[in-house]
Protein backbone atom coordinates (compact mmCIF):
# COMPACT_ATOMS: atom_id res chain seq x y z
CA UNK A 1 0.00 0.00 0.00
CA UNK A 2 1.42 3.38 -1.01
CA UNK A 3 1.61 6.35 1.27
CA UNK A 4 0.17 9.80 0.66
CA UNK A 5 1.87 13.11 -0.10
CA UNK A 6 4.44 14.91 2.04
CA UNK A 7 1.86 17.33 3.48
CA UNK A 8 -0.36 14.53 4.77
CA UNK A 9 2.66 12.72 6.24
CA UNK A 10 3.86 15.83 8.10
CA UNK A 11 0.40 16.65 9.48
CA UNK A 12 0.01 13.02 10.55
CA UNK A 13 3.37 13.13 12.33
CA UNK A 14 2.27 16.20 14.26
CA UNK A 15 -1.26 15.00 15.04
CA UNK A 16 -0.93 11.28 15.77
CA UNK A 17 0.78 11.75 19.13
CA UNK A 18 -1.97 14.10 20.27
CA UNK A 19 -4.63 11.63 19.12
CA UNK A 20 -2.99 8.76 21.02
CA UNK A 21 -2.64 10.90 24.14
CA UNK A 22 -6.30 11.96 23.93
CA UNK A 23 -7.40 8.35 23.54
CA UNK A 24 -5.32 7.24 26.53
CA UNK A 25 -6.69 10.16 28.57
CA UNK A 26 -10.27 9.16 27.70
CA UNK A 27 -9.54 5.55 28.72
CA UNK A 28 -7.75 6.27 32.00
CA UNK A 29 -10.18 9.01 33.11
CA UNK A 30 -13.21 6.94 32.11
CA UNK A 31 -14.54 6.82 35.67
CA UNK A 32 -14.23 10.62 36.12
CA UNK A 33 -15.13 12.31 32.83
CA UNK A 34 -17.34 11.25 29.88
CA UNK A 35 -15.86 8.44 27.86
CA UNK A 36 -14.43 5.13 28.88
CA UNK A 37 -13.00 2.02 27.33
CA UNK A 38 -15.14 1.96 24.21
CA UNK A 39 -14.68 5.62 23.23
CA UNK A 40 -10.98 5.75 24.05
CA UNK A 41 -10.27 2.45 22.30
CA UNK A 42 -12.00 3.70 19.15
CA UNK A 43 -9.89 6.90 19.25
CA UNK A 44 -6.63 4.94 19.64
CA UNK A 45 -7.63 2.66 16.76
CA UNK A 46 -8.38 5.77 14.67
CA UNK A 47 -4.87 7.07 15.36
CA UNK A 48 -3.32 3.80 14.15
CA UNK A 49 -5.56 3.80 11.05
CA UNK A 50 -4.48 7.39 10.28
CA UNK A 51 -0.80 6.37 10.50
CA UNK A 52 -1.27 3.32 8.26
CA UNK A 53 -3.26 5.28 5.65
CA UNK A 54 -0.84 8.21 5.56
CA UNK A 55 2.49 6.39 5.50
CA UNK A 56 1.52 3.16 3.74
CA UNK A 57 3.01 -0.20 4.52
CA UNK A 58 4.09 -3.50 3.00
CA UNK A 59 1.80 -6.52 3.09
CA UNK A 60 4.30 -8.59 5.10
CA UNK A 61 4.54 -6.09 7.95
CA UNK A 62 0.78 -5.54 7.84
CA UNK A 63 0.23 -9.27 8.25
CA UNK A 64 2.66 -9.38 11.18
CA UNK A 65 0.77 -6.48 12.75
CA UNK A 66 -2.56 -8.23 12.23
CA UNK A 67 -1.28 -11.29 14.11
CA UNK A 68 -0.20 -9.09 16.99
CA UNK A 69 -3.49 -7.16 17.15
CA UNK A 70 -5.57 -10.33 17.15
CA UNK A 71 -3.43 -11.74 19.97
CA UNK A 72 -3.81 -8.46 21.91
CA UNK A 73 -7.56 -8.47 21.41
CA UNK A 74 -8.04 -12.04 22.59
CA UNK A 75 -5.72 -11.58 25.58
CA UNK A 76 -7.46 -8.35 26.68
CA UNK A 77 -10.91 -9.96 26.56
CA UNK A 78 -9.56 -12.98 28.46
CA UNK A 79 -8.09 -10.71 31.15
CA UNK A 80 -11.46 -8.92 31.51
CA UNK A 81 -13.19 -12.25 32.05
CA UNK A 82 -10.51 -13.35 34.54
CA UNK A 83 -10.84 -10.06 36.46
CA UNK A 84 -14.60 -10.57 36.61
CA UNK A 85 -14.07 -14.18 37.66
CA UNK A 86 -11.79 -13.05 40.50
CA UNK A 87 -14.87 -11.41 42.01
CA UNK A 88 -16.24 -14.90 42.62
CA UNK A 89 -13.40 -15.66 45.06
CA UNK A 90 -12.92 -12.26 46.72
CA UNK A 91 -15.34 -10.15 48.74
CA UNK A 92 -19.00 -11.17 48.59
CA UNK A 93 -18.54 -13.86 45.89
CA UNK A 94 -20.41 -12.25 42.97
CA UNK A 95 -19.39 -12.27 39.30
CA UNK A 96 -18.28 -8.70 38.37
CA UNK A 97 -17.87 -7.84 42.04
CA UNK A 98 -16.03 -4.58 42.81
CA UNK A 99 -13.52 -6.08 45.25
CA UNK A 100 -10.83 -3.38 45.43
CA UNK A 101 -11.06 -0.44 47.88
CA UNK A 102 -13.09 2.37 46.40
CA UNK A 103 -11.24 5.40 47.71
CA UNK A 104 -12.29 9.02 47.42
CA UNK A 105 -14.93 9.80 44.76
CA UNK A 106 -13.34 12.04 42.12
CA UNK A 107 -9.71 10.96 42.61
CA UNK A 108 -7.84 9.41 39.69
CA UNK A 109 -7.12 6.19 41.62
CA UNK A 110 -10.57 5.34 42.93
CA UNK A 111 -13.63 3.27 42.04
CA UNK A 112 -11.97 -0.10 42.70
CA UNK A 113 -11.64 -2.31 39.63
CA UNK A 114 -13.52 0.00 37.23
CA UNK A 115 -10.37 1.75 35.85
CA UNK A 116 -8.71 -1.64 35.27
CA UNK A 117 -11.76 -2.88 33.37
CA UNK A 118 -11.66 0.37 31.37
CA UNK A 119 -8.03 -0.10 30.37
CA UNK A 120 -8.48 -3.69 29.20
CA UNK A 121 -11.79 -2.98 27.41
CA UNK A 122 -10.02 -0.09 25.68
CA UNK A 123 -7.21 -2.43 24.56
CA UNK A 124 -9.79 -4.93 23.31
CA UNK A 125 -11.79 -2.34 21.33
CA UNK A 126 -8.70 -0.72 19.78
CA UNK A 127 -7.23 -4.08 18.77
CA UNK A 128 -10.57 -5.34 17.39
CA UNK A 129 -11.18 -2.27 15.20
CA UNK A 130 -7.57 -2.36 14.01
CA UNK A 131 -7.83 -6.09 13.21
CA UNK A 132 -10.92 -5.47 11.07
CA UNK A 133 -9.21 -2.60 9.23
CA UNK A 134 -5.99 -4.57 8.67
CA UNK A 135 -7.92 -7.60 7.40
CA UNK A 136 -9.70 -5.42 4.82
CA UNK A 137 -6.42 -3.75 3.70
CA UNK A 138 -4.55 -7.08 3.42
CA UNK A 139 -7.42 -8.61 1.41
CA UNK A 140 -7.39 -5.66 -0.99
CA UNK A 141 -3.61 -5.85 -1.45
CA UNK A 142 -3.68 -9.61 -2.06
CA UNK A 143 -6.52 -9.39 -4.58
CA UNK A 144 -4.87 -6.48 -6.41
CA UNK A 145 -1.50 -8.22 -6.73
CA UNK B 1 -35.43 20.93 22.78
CA UNK B 2 -38.04 18.81 21.01
CA UNK B 3 -38.22 21.26 18.08
CA UNK B 4 -34.44 21.15 17.65
CA UNK B 5 -34.50 17.36 17.78
CA UNK B 6 -37.33 17.28 15.24
CA UNK B 7 -35.42 19.55 12.84
CA UNK B 8 -32.27 17.40 13.21
CA UNK B 9 -34.19 14.18 12.66
CA UNK B 10 -35.86 15.75 9.60
CA UNK B 11 -32.40 16.54 8.19
CA UNK B 12 -31.29 12.98 8.93
CA UNK B 13 -34.34 11.54 7.12
CA UNK B 14 -33.64 13.77 4.09
CA UNK B 15 -30.00 12.66 4.10
CA UNK B 16 -30.97 8.99 4.30
CA UNK B 17 -33.47 9.36 1.44
CA UNK B 18 -30.87 11.16 -0.70
CA UNK B 19 -28.31 8.46 0.07
CA UNK B 20 -30.77 5.87 -1.24
CA UNK B 21 -31.42 7.67 -4.54
CA UNK B 22 -28.07 9.32 -5.36
CA UNK B 23 -26.53 8.34 -8.69
CA UNK B 24 -22.97 8.94 -7.47
CA UNK B 25 -21.95 6.60 -4.66
CA UNK B 26 -19.51 9.11 -3.14
CA UNK B 27 -22.24 11.72 -2.68
CA UNK B 28 -24.45 8.98 -1.25
CA UNK B 29 -21.74 8.34 1.35
CA UNK B 30 -21.52 12.03 2.21
CA UNK B 31 -25.30 12.15 2.59
CA UNK B 32 -25.00 9.15 4.88
CA UNK B 33 -22.49 11.12 6.91
CA UNK B 34 -25.25 13.67 7.56
CA UNK B 35 -27.19 10.91 9.32
CA UNK B 36 -24.25 9.90 11.51
CA UNK B 37 -23.11 13.39 12.50
CA UNK B 38 -26.71 14.55 13.00
CA UNK B 39 -27.06 11.67 15.45
CA UNK B 40 -23.97 13.00 17.28
CA UNK B 41 -25.65 16.41 17.76
CA UNK B 42 -28.84 14.64 18.90
CA UNK B 43 -26.84 12.73 21.55
CA UNK B 44 -25.13 15.94 22.71
CA UNK B 45 -28.48 17.70 23.04
CA UNK B 46 -29.88 14.78 25.01
CA UNK B 47 -26.87 15.11 27.36
CA UNK B 48 -25.17 11.84 26.46
CA UNK B 49 -21.54 12.88 25.79
CA UNK B 50 -20.26 9.33 26.27
CA UNK B 51 -22.37 8.08 23.39
CA UNK B 52 -21.53 11.16 21.30
CA UNK B 53 -17.78 10.48 21.56
CA UNK B 54 -18.22 6.83 20.51
CA UNK B 55 -20.60 7.74 17.69
CA UNK B 56 -18.38 10.48 16.20
CA UNK B 57 -15.25 8.29 16.22
CA UNK B 58 -16.95 5.17 14.86
CA UNK B 59 -18.77 7.23 12.21
CA UNK B 60 -15.48 8.75 11.04
CA UNK B 61 -13.71 5.38 10.84
CA UNK B 62 -16.66 3.83 8.98
CA UNK B 63 -16.78 6.75 6.54
CA UNK B 64 -13.03 6.46 5.86
CA UNK B 65 -13.34 2.71 5.14
CA UNK B 66 -16.41 3.21 2.92
CA UNK B 67 -14.76 6.04 0.95
CA UNK B 68 -11.74 3.79 0.39
CA UNK B 69 -14.07 1.03 -0.85
CA UNK B 70 -15.85 3.41 -3.26
CA UNK B 71 -12.60 4.90 -4.59
CA UNK B 72 -11.17 1.42 -5.23
CA UNK B 73 -14.25 0.14 -7.06
CA UNK B 74 -16.68 2.09 -9.24
CA UNK B 75 -18.42 5.35 -8.36
CA UNK B 76 -21.47 4.51 -10.44
CA UNK B 77 -24.32 2.50 -9.09
CA UNK B 78 -24.72 -0.83 -10.85
CA UNK B 79 -28.00 -0.86 -12.73
CA UNK B 80 -30.19 -3.81 -12.03
CA UNK B 81 -33.42 -4.63 -13.76
CA UNK B 82 -36.04 -4.09 -11.11
CA UNK B 83 -39.55 -5.39 -11.15
CA UNK B 84 -41.40 -2.81 -13.23
CA UNK B 85 -44.80 -3.46 -11.70
CA UNK B 86 -45.01 -0.09 -9.93
CA UNK B 87 -48.60 -0.38 -8.69
CA UNK B 88 -47.86 -3.61 -6.85
CA UNK B 89 -44.72 -2.08 -5.28
CA UNK B 90 -46.53 1.06 -4.09
CA UNK B 91 -49.52 -0.89 -2.72
CA UNK B 92 -47.22 -3.28 -0.85
CA UNK B 93 -45.21 -0.43 0.71
CA UNK B 94 -48.34 1.50 1.72
CA UNK B 95 -49.83 -1.58 3.37
CA UNK B 96 -46.63 -2.35 5.28
CA UNK B 97 -46.13 1.29 6.39
CA UNK B 98 -49.76 1.51 7.54
CA UNK B 99 -49.40 -1.72 9.49
CA UNK B 100 -46.20 -0.49 11.17
CA UNK B 101 -47.76 2.90 12.08
CA UNK B 102 -50.80 1.12 13.55
CA UNK B 103 -48.60 -1.19 15.64
CA UNK B 104 -46.44 1.77 16.75
CA UNK B 105 -49.45 3.87 17.82
CA UNK B 106 -50.78 0.84 19.68
CA UNK B 107 -47.48 0.16 21.46
CA UNK B 108 -46.62 3.69 22.65
CA UNK B 109 -49.87 4.17 24.55
CA UNK B 110 -48.67 2.82 27.92
CA UNK B 111 -45.44 4.84 27.69
CA UNK B 112 -44.90 8.09 29.56
CA UNK B 113 -44.45 11.39 27.65
CA UNK B 114 -40.98 12.26 26.33
CA UNK B 115 -38.56 13.21 29.12
CA UNK B 116 -40.99 12.14 31.86
CA UNK B 117 -40.23 8.45 32.18
CA UNK B 118 -40.69 6.43 35.33
CA UNK B 119 -37.65 6.30 37.61
CA UNK B 120 -38.10 3.22 39.77
CA UNK B 121 -34.71 1.62 39.12
CA UNK B 122 -32.88 4.69 37.84
CA UNK B 123 -33.58 6.59 41.04
CA UNK B 124 -31.41 4.22 43.02
CA UNK B 125 -28.63 4.44 40.43
CA UNK B 126 -28.58 8.23 40.32
CA UNK B 127 -28.71 8.65 44.08
CA UNK B 128 -26.46 5.84 45.27
CA UNK B 129 -24.26 5.29 42.19
CA UNK B 130 -21.30 7.40 43.32
CA UNK B 131 -21.31 5.96 46.83
CA UNK B 132 -21.68 2.30 45.95
CA UNK B 133 -19.29 2.21 42.96
CA UNK B 134 -16.89 5.05 43.77
CA UNK B 135 -16.96 6.31 40.16
CA UNK B 136 -17.63 10.01 39.57
CA UNK B 137 -18.88 9.29 36.04
CA UNK B 138 -22.22 7.59 36.57
CA UNK B 139 -22.32 6.05 33.08
CA UNK B 140 -19.07 4.15 33.65
CA UNK B 141 -20.25 3.17 37.11
CA UNK B 142 -23.40 1.65 35.65
CA UNK B 143 -21.60 0.06 32.67
CA UNK B 144 -18.83 -1.63 34.63
CA UNK B 145 -20.48 -2.31 37.96
CA UNK B 146 -24.28 -2.60 37.90
CA UNK B 147 -24.41 -3.78 34.29
CA UNK B 148 -21.15 -5.69 34.01
CA UNK B 149 -22.65 -8.46 31.89
CA UNK B 150 -23.76 -5.82 29.36
CA UNK B 151 -20.20 -4.59 28.86
CA UNK B 152 -18.88 -8.15 28.61
CA UNK B 153 -21.49 -8.84 25.92
CA UNK B 154 -20.56 -5.71 23.97
CA UNK B 155 -16.87 -6.64 24.06
CA UNK B 156 -17.77 -10.16 22.93
CA UNK B 157 -19.77 -8.72 20.00
CA UNK B 158 -16.71 -6.75 18.83
CA UNK B 159 -14.53 -9.84 19.27
CA UNK B 160 -16.94 -11.93 17.21
CA UNK B 161 -17.09 -9.26 14.49
CA UNK B 162 -13.30 -9.17 14.19
CA UNK B 163 -13.21 -12.98 14.18
CA UNK B 164 -15.77 -13.13 11.35
CA UNK B 165 -13.97 -10.54 9.22
CA UNK B 166 -10.61 -12.27 9.64
CA UNK B 167 -12.14 -15.65 8.84
CA UNK B 168 -14.05 -14.55 5.74
CA UNK B 169 -11.34 -12.35 4.20
CA UNK B 170 -8.64 -15.01 4.00
CA UNK B 171 -7.94 -15.34 0.30
CA UNK B 172 -5.43 -18.18 0.49
CA UNK B 173 -5.73 -21.33 2.58
CA UNK B 174 -3.14 -21.78 5.30
CA UNK B 175 -0.17 -23.94 4.41
CA UNK B 176 -0.19 -27.34 6.00
CA UNK B 177 2.69 -27.81 8.37
CA UNK B 178 3.32 -31.40 7.22
CA UNK B 179 4.18 -30.51 3.61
Amino acid sequence: MNGMTQIVKKVTQLMSGLIFMYGLYIITHGHLTPGGGFAGGAIVAGGFILLILAFGSKVISLRKEETQTSITESAALLIVILLALAGLFLGVHVFFNNYLPQGQVGELISAGVIPIYNIFIGMEVAAALLTIFLALVIYKEEVAS
Amino acid sequence: METLLSILIGFMIIGALYALHAKDLLSALIAQGIVGYGLVICFLNLRAPDLAIVQIVVETITLVVMVAVVLNSSRKEVKESWNRNKILNIVTSVIIVGFLVYIFAFMIQPLQPFGDHSMRMAQYYTQMGAESTGAANLVTGVLFDFRGYDTLGEATILFTAALGVVTILRSKPKKESAS
